[in-house]
């Protein structure tokens, strides 16, 4: 990132014409107008950012200032089983909760995509898991997951009679996975369809007509004007979602906060814990850092992955 | 035949959309329904419908707002989401202007790295950013998320009013400048007018981001007077083994109405600039 400093000269005396003349002095109006983003960026993101890394190659703790100690922690993370634990549950959780929010909000965005009465509407309402706050969702979902008074239980265990004894959702390590990994995936569907419904729009009909008259059935036209059409868009989209679930802290904190016997811990509950709550700054920072290759390889993966084939597909655009 | 086809339509689109909105749906539906169900329905499914409540109460609201910090938490947090929408406003709407209408050599690049900040998460920065804010003396102080929250904002806003800035013709401007207008007039008087609706929807994303913004809160602030609702409800309702499940979906819903009103209000906005900004 490009930082334009400027010593912004104490202005003298008012001067009306002469102010008003340097604020048309381009250079100058440019400036001071980049000047308050580019200040609080490179205050509270691009220093505490290169402060992290930092951090993360000393022994600080809260209250005390550390020394340099090289790859120490790093070595520790590699011998840590709750690293490991956090790292692989961190892909699973991403991996999975990718896939399925990306499958059903394709299909919604699908739907969505029909004429139907109220449709604006239903689009305003769908929309709703993604703007309440994701804290607040989250503990209707620890109230849903109840280990006795769980509504879903209750439904198979009372209503339907598929099961004899009520689930228990959080208390045992892979269930509890699975119910992070569906909470996100709720979380995460309005956004996917919405922004695909947005890349459905701007495919032109013609390339359907088109199709049709060459009578290629409805899966064809998915497949082969429908999906080409959207790997851009998709490109984009997924690479946020991927950054973003990889590096999710809220749900995980608010429904399990790691447990049950840490095995929920994503890296960055992980690195709340030993950084912030354990009061080992270095260690929480090199965990917080060792998220930094993997956001990469899943940037380059997805981006790159997915824009590969727009560009292969040449001139597709119409 | 249209019969058919009606069925076939039922089956393909209302069917999988009506389950998809029930499923979308139900946990606010639960929260509501949960915020106002006295304790004995809540644990009782033998003897009461859990889907409906016998005899609604308000206790669990009114034990919320009369026997804790709620309202104080709230208010802290209207006011840091407002602080920080504003600060976030000025700030990217002066970049944007710059990077898009001053155009100068590099503007694209300091556009670029102004994106590439939004793609920071939060939860590599907090502890970096924990020991900045100590170093300030803003530790616990609401105006430190004030001043931490346009990390985010302010590149997902320059981004989104860039695209409006994009749509206002340039003649307009020239002329303006022709007539001997200042830069300054033309910011005030012409771009900024005809780019209110790109305002607006940058006004309702950081607004609604700051109302859910969490790791910050949590690892900033320290007492409980000063926490925002997200945080408060999760550090200073749950307490003990036995969850007041009442008070702690009358607080979430609580908590979620403003930004639902707040959206509703402003709906196409926000769809249709969420929309414009992934098609860029």
């Amino acid at each position: 990132m490009s930082v334009t400093t400027l010593s912004s000269p104490v202005l003298p005396q008012r001067q009306p014409n002469w102010l008003v003349r340097l604020f048309d002095y381009k250079p100058f109006l440019i400036a001071m107008c980049l000047a308050p983003a580019i200040g609080l960026l490179a205050v509270f993101l691009t220093y505490p950012l290169g402060l992290g890394i930092w951090l993360a190659f000393t022994d600080t703790t809260i209250g005390q200032k550390g020394i340099f100690v090289g790859l120490d922690n790093f070595q520790y993370l590699l011998s840590d089983p709750l690293w490991w634990g956090a790292v692989s549950y961190s892909v699973i959780y991403t991996g999975i909760a990718t896939f399925g929010k990306f499958a059903l909000g394709f299909w919604l965005a699908l739907l969505l995509n029909n004429h139907f009465p109220f449709k604006s509407l239903l689009r305003a309402i769908i929309l709703l898991p993604w703007i309440v706050p994701t804290v607040l969702s989250a503990l209707a979902f620890w109230w849903i997951y109840d280990p006795q008074f769980s509504i879903i239980s209750y439904l198979l265990v009372d209503v339907l009679h598929w099961k004899s004894s009520n689930i228990d959702f959080l208390g045992s390590p892979w269930p509890a996975r699975f119910s992070l990994i569906a909470a996100n995936i709720w979380r995460g569907i309005p956004f996917v369809a919405i922004s695909l419904l947005a890349g459905l729009q701007t495919i032109s009909p013609s390339l359907y007509e088109a199709a049709m008259l060459d009578g290629a059935s409805s899966w064809q036209r998915f497949r082969y004007i429908t999906f080409p059409m959207m790997m851009p868009i998709l490109a984009i989209v997924m690479t946020f979602s991927i950054i973003f679930t990889f590096t999710d802290f809220q749900l995980v904190y608010a429904i399990t906060r790691g447990g049950p016997g840490n095995s929920t811990h994503l890296l960055a509950t992980l690195a709340f814990q030993r950084g912030i709550a354990g009061g080992e700054l270095g260690e929480g920072a090199a965990i917080a850092v060792s998220m930094i290759p993997f956001l990469v390889f899943a940037t380059l993966f997805s981006y790159f992955g997915l824009a590969r084939r727009k560009w292969q597909q040449g001139e597709a655009n119409d | 035949m249209a019969w058919d086809s009606g069925l076939r339509r039922l089956m393909m689109i209302y069917l999988p959309l009506g389950c998809f909105v029930l499923i979308l749906l139900f946990p606010f539906y639960w929260m509501a329904i949960t915020s106002f169900k006295p304790n004995a329905e809540l644990m009782n499914y033998r003897e009461h419908n859990p889907f409906w409540i016998s005899s609604p109460t308000l206790a669990h609201i009114k034990h919320l707002l009369f026997e804790t910090a709620y309202p104080r938490w709230l208010w802290t947090t209207m006011l840091v989401a407002i602080g920080a929408t504003t600060l976030s406003l000025v700030a990217s709407t002066l970049a944007a202007y710059a990077i898009e209408r001053l155009r100068f050599r590099g503007s694209p690049y300091v556009g670029l790295g102004i994106y590439l900040a939004y793609l920071v998460p939060p939860s590599i920065l907090f502890i970096p950013l924990a020991t900045v804010v100590v170093q300030f003396g803003l530790f616990d102080s609401p105006l430190a998320l004030i001043l931490v929250y346009p990390t985010f904002l302010v590149p997902f806003c320059t981004w989104l009013l860039i695209g409006y800035f994009k749509s206002i013709p340039y003649e307009l401007e020239e002329c303006a400048l022709v007539d001997g207008a200042t830069r300054l007039q033309i910011l005030r008087r012409i771009t900024l007018p005809l780019a209110v609706p790109g305002l607006i929807s940058a006004g309702i994303f950081s607004f609604t981001l700051s109302w859910n913004e969490f790791i910050y809160a949590l690892a900033f602030i320290q007492s409980g007077a000063n926490k925002t609702v997200p945080v408060a409800i999760l550090t200073e309702l749950v307490t003990g083994d036995v969850y007041q499940w009442g008070a702690l979906m009358a607080g979430s819903l609580l908590g979620s109405l403003p930004v639902a009103i707040f959206y509703s209000l402003f709906v196409d906005y926000y769809v249709s600039s969420l929309t414009g900004a992934v098609k860029e």
